[in-house]
């Protein structure tokens, strides 16, 4: 007994210099949102390609504009251009930490701003394989973490972490994220469904630094490993801290973004 | 021709331990391809490659969802489904199928999308969540959603809400397929296991293609374990009452072991997959070989009888039977190839399967069986056989009453071939399972309650990427859901257009007059663009839309049909199409139901060539082997008749004729034609060898070639009959028809024959 007690007050010094694979987890996920922190606004213009397991192709073009927001998830605002038929429609997210997202949407056809009530995170984006969830801010608070190893993507080395979500609706049990040790970005995400089969993977492509300081992809492709369907987002005209406020995201911002 | 007869028996004698080595180290080779030998877990092994309705069908699964799925019924025993306690079921068999391997996609009541207006929000919710808090009014309103929305009322929800069902989408990797057909099947009923237990108090169903697709596994897995045991066991108690003989019976036993482990093995090497119709190859093969071996093992044991030695015996029961056997062997084995016309390909694998193990059943009886038989003890009681007095007695009496049997038979044979044009070619593949097997009375049960299996799917084109949003499109669309959903044999209907009207009166704050379609195409597009942002996950348009929203997928649900209603039906809509729709939307029904539905006509006409080439290869073997082309024509009657009377049976008790039928003609052809070929060999025998002239000669053949007709008859008649009690209607009509013409077949040999014998075949002196 003495002895043991005596083993342990060894170790005691030991426990508490070496560092849990939560702890390292957490520590990473926390340095990514430093370093990103301060962006205050961007936009961009994207090109949405579909694809499925036929090959087929369809092809989606628009614009966002995203709205920092200390504290909780970021305001997106997003302008459709493409296909012609839904030219004008624009789409307006408040994105929350562990609450459903706010979302309104505003139908040209129809003149009116319609907030869509919905618990859904977990949903298609436009129908492609992005989920909300996988394009939307990726704030702390969201998830568990959890330090699995190094790796390299690319040739480009990364840690290797599982993120679990604590939002109750998503559509993953986890994902497991490789994120490059120079940048802080993600390179590569494996997602895993409700019953924990690989689902999708996402690999981003082309970053570049905006400002000296904000890590940035050109093209983000998801491929659906179960209906082996694709989508490629491809991003263009970065532009940061252009003076967006907030009134540019409501529900009146919505009818004049064009 | 005697020469090498007399040189090869005594080559086997003098070679028999080599013999038997080679025999063994062939069988083992071609036997170590059984461990490629796998099952085939998709029911569309029953159509070709190049089958039209198989592309199209393959095409719209890869442009829409798969149609794999689990379909689960709840049918609570004493109430309605809206009951809190029930609707908390469904609640939570929705949230562990999810769970279920493979799942793609769950639709039940309680996760159905609703839809409604709160002011100026577009509310998308799970129609119900937590049973616990649901208030009466809440039930209420579940109740009315689910009877009055097309999305859910006769596709999810029966006509009177007494019965709920929860669909899972599977969509299977396909890297083993077996094991990941399994790990569904055992999921779905360990839960479905646990539920019954859990709720006595209801009801629980499932079906679905994957337990379809299970179904056709289990059939063929039930043949092996208890029908293959129980032929062996048939043909060893057979063969022992036969011969008399411990050694006799294990030299046979290992003849048909080995053919069966040669063609499987082979089969193994060339990639056959095995299904329920082929694995009944398996039987066919031992029962064929017990036939052939048969004759081997008969004289030599009669040679013992009168005191031959064992040696001698065996060299001289070899000599006098390679003709008949070599000869038997290939008419069968030919007739068996023609069922490589069938447009079904596991009959193609049947066919050679049972050719290749025939090929191996004769190479062994005739080298490796002899060879064995002389180095085992053979014990036999010199006695006389009471059956030849019988035999003597039919050929006197038809010899006597020939003008009355050929009239007799004349008349059978005219009234069956009128029968057997009473004969209709139908395919209802639920019902290739018979109600001893749990698929088939769940599938039935969910056919008469909310339609299950029969779907019948449209494509419908738009013309151009994003057409499906226009007024036009949609107008034609609704114009055809609406006609299409009042012909009385469809039960339910799942199109887009019941989505676009209810988000219209959504968009209009619940008013049932917007309940309309939009009439512009923007709106429309923006309608579904919201709705297709405001889905869960899973649960995404892409079961009805495809990708660049230039067409959509009308599912309508059918009440049971055969393939002959169907084919009626398609027609029907294909008419009301050409007036009534824009010639851009033209579309063609497709799925499972369709593609069994071109099959039969396709199938009789494949093997109506098959079975006529089979037919002229066969005649002219037997001419050329019994060297007379005048006994080859009249051997074809005796051919022919038995088919012809067992086809006028069916026609008379059965009239729906499956795939399976079809190829009974090409494959009984070859057995039955045995029979003939023994007797007019025995007869040419006595004509040419004993100068006996026909009347006589047909009496030696009946005496001396009688009882062993008699014997493979009787064995052939058994080994088939087993198959009978399969659970797989393809395999137990097959040889329900078979055995029917097998036994038609001696009667034929032993009344007609002779007839067209002594008239045809008049003595020239």
């Amino acid at each position: 007994m003495k002895k043991l007690v005596l083993m342990m007050l060894c170790l005691l010094p030991l426990m508490a210099v070496a560092q849990t694979s939560e702890e390292k987890g957490l520590e990473i996920a926390v340095e990514a949102d430093k370093r990103d922190m301060g962006f205050g606004d961007v936009s961009s213009s994207l090109t949405m390609t579909l694809k499925n397991a036929n090959g087929n192709t369809s092809i989606r073009k628009m614009r966002s504009k995203t709205l920092e927001v200390q504290g909780d998830g970021d305001k997106g605002l997003t302008i459709f251009d493409k296909p012609a038929d839904v030219k004008g429609t624009a789409f307006l997210s408040f994105t929350h930490v562990l609450e459903a997202d706010d979302q309104w949407l505003y139908l040209p056809a129809l003149k009116r701003v319609k907030r869509i009530s919905s618990k859904n995170k977990s949903g298609p984006f436009m129908g492609s394989e992005f989920a909300f969830e996988d394009l939307s801010s990726r704030e702390v608070e969201k998830y568990k973490y959890l330090y699995l190893n190094d790796d390299a993507v690319g040739g480009e080395d990364a840690f290797v972490i599982e993120v679990r979500p604590n939002y109750k609706y998503s559509g993953y049990t986890r994902s497991v994220v490789w994120i490059s040790k120079t940048t802080y970005q993600p390179l590569k995400i494996n997602y895993y469904d409700r019953k924990n089969s690989l689902l999708k993977t996402m690999v981003a492509t082309g970053y570049k630094q905006y400002l000296g300081k904000y890590w940035r992809p050109d093209e983000m492709n998801m491929v659906n490993h179960q209906t082996k369907k694709e989508t490629l987002l491809e991003f263009s005209d970065y532009k940061f801290q252009t003076g967006l406020k907030s009134r540019d995201f409501s529900k009146a911002s919505l009818k004049r973004a064009r | 021709m005697h020469r090498f007869e007399r040189y090869f028996s005594e080559w086997v004698i003098r070679y028999r331990l080599p013999i038997i080595i080679i025999n063994l180290l062939v069988v083992i080779a071609a036997g170590s391809g059984l461990k490629l030998l796998g099952f085939n877990t998709d029911y569309r092994v029953f159509f070709g490659e190049d089958n039209p309705d198989l592309i199209a069908f393959n095409a719209l699964e890869a442009t829409y969802s798969k149609s794999d799925n689990v379909f689960i019924l709840v049918a609570p025993k004493k109430s309605d489904i809206f009951q809190p306690p029930v609707l908390s079921i469904v609640e939570e068999l929705t949230e562990l199928s999810w769970q279920m391997p493979f799942s793609r996609r769950v639709d039940s009541l309680q996760n159905f999308q609703n839809t409604y207006a709160e002011e100026d929000d577009l509310v998308v919710e799970n129609l119900y969540e937590n049973v616990d808090e649901l208030s009466v009014a809440d039930v209420k309103r579940v109740k009315k959603v689910a009877l009055a929305d097309p999305l859910l009322f006769k596709r999810l929800v029966s006509e009177e809400g007494l019965v709920t069902a929860v669909n899972v989408t599977i969509e299977f990797p396909g890297v083993d397929r077996k094991a990941e057909l399994g790990a569904v099947i055992s999921y779905s009923r360990g839960m479905i296991d646990e539920f019954k237990t859990k709720y006595p108090d209801v009801d629980f169903y499932v079906t679905g293609v994957t337990f379809l697709n299970n179904a056709f596994v289990e059939a063929g897995e039930r043949d092996v374990k208890s029908l293959v045991p129980l032929s062996f066991l048939a043909m060893i108690i057979l063969l022992f009452i036969l011969l008399k003989s411990v050694s006799a019976v294990f030299g046979v036993m290992l003849v048909i072991i080995l053919s069966v482990v040669t063609a499987m093995g082979i089969g193994g090497y060339l990639g056959i997959a095995l299904t329920p119709a082929s694995i009944s190859s398996v039987q066919m093969i031992m029962v064929l070989a017990v036939a052939s071996s048969v004759h081997m093992l008969v004289s030599f044991l009669f040679g013992l009888q009168h005191k031959d030695t064992k040696l001698h015996a065996l060299s001289e029961s070899l000599r006098v039977n390679i003709q008949p056997i070599v000869l038997t062997s290939l008419t069968t084995m030919v007739g068996f190839l023609g069922m490589n016309f069938s447009e079904v390909p596991p009959f193609h694998d049947l066919g050679n399967l049972v050719a290749m193990g025939l090929c191996a059943s004769l190479c062994l009886s005739l080298t490796f069986l002899p060879a064995l038989m002389s180095f085992l003890p053979v014990h036999v009681k010199v006695e006389e056989d009471p059956g030849v007095g019988y035999l003597a007695g039919i050929a006197a009496f038809v010899i006597k009453r020939q003008n009355i049997v050929l009239v007799v038979m004349s008349g059978v044979v005219l009234v069956s071939a009128y029968c057997a044009t009473f004969n209709q070619p139908e395919e209802r593949f639920l019902k290739y399972f018979d109600t001893s097997m749990q698929f088939r009375v769940d599938t039935d049960f969910a056919t008469e309650n909310l339609g299950g299996l029969y779907q019948l799917m449209y494509a419908v084109p738009a013309g151009s990427p994003g057409g499906i949003s226009r007024p036009e499109y949609l107008k034609n669309l609704d114009l055809f859901n609406d006609w299409i959903k009042s012909q009385p044999e469809v039960i339910n209907t799942y199109v887009l257009t019941d989505t676009m009207r209810r988000l219209n009166k959504n968009m209009h704050g619940d008013e049932e007059s917007w309940y309309v379609l939009p009439e512009s195409r923007e709106l429309a597009a923006q309608y579904l663009l919201l709705y297709e942002m405001s889905l869960p996950y899973g649960l995404d348009l892409n079961n009805q839309v495809n990708v660049d929203k230039s067409e959509t997928r009308l599912i309508a649900t059918m009440v049971e049909l055969s393939n002959v209603e169907l084919l009626n039906f398609e027609k029907r809509v294909q008419a009301w199409y050409g007036k009534n729709m824009p010639e851009f939307m033209n579309t063609q029904g497709t799925g499972t139901l369709m593609m069994f539905a071109h099959v039969p006509d396709k199938n009789i006409k494949g093997m109506l060539y098959g079975s006529i080439l089979a037919l002229f290869i066969i005649s002219m073997i037997l001419i050329v082997a019994l060297r007379s082309l005048k006994v080859g024509l009249i051997s074809l009657a005796p051919n022919l008749v038995p088919l012809t009377i067992g086809f006028g049976l069916w026609g008379l008790l059965y009239v729906e004729v499956n795939m399976a039928l079809a190829v009974v003609v090409s494959m009984t052809l070859g057995i039955v034609v045995d029979d003939t070929v023994h007797f007019l060999s025995k007869y040419l025998r006595a004509k040419r060898e004993k100068g006996y002239d026909s009347e006589q000669a047909i009496t030696y053949a009946f005496t001396h070639v009688g009882k062993a007709l008699v014997v493979s008859t009787v064995v052939l008649m058994i080994g088939f009959g087993v198959l009978m009690t399969s659970p797989f209607a393809l395999n137990s009509d097959m040889a329900m028809l078979t055995t029917w013409i097998i036994c038609l077949a001696l009667i034929v040999d032993f009344l007609l024959l002779p007839v067209l014998l002594l008239r045809f075949d008049k003595d020239e002196k």
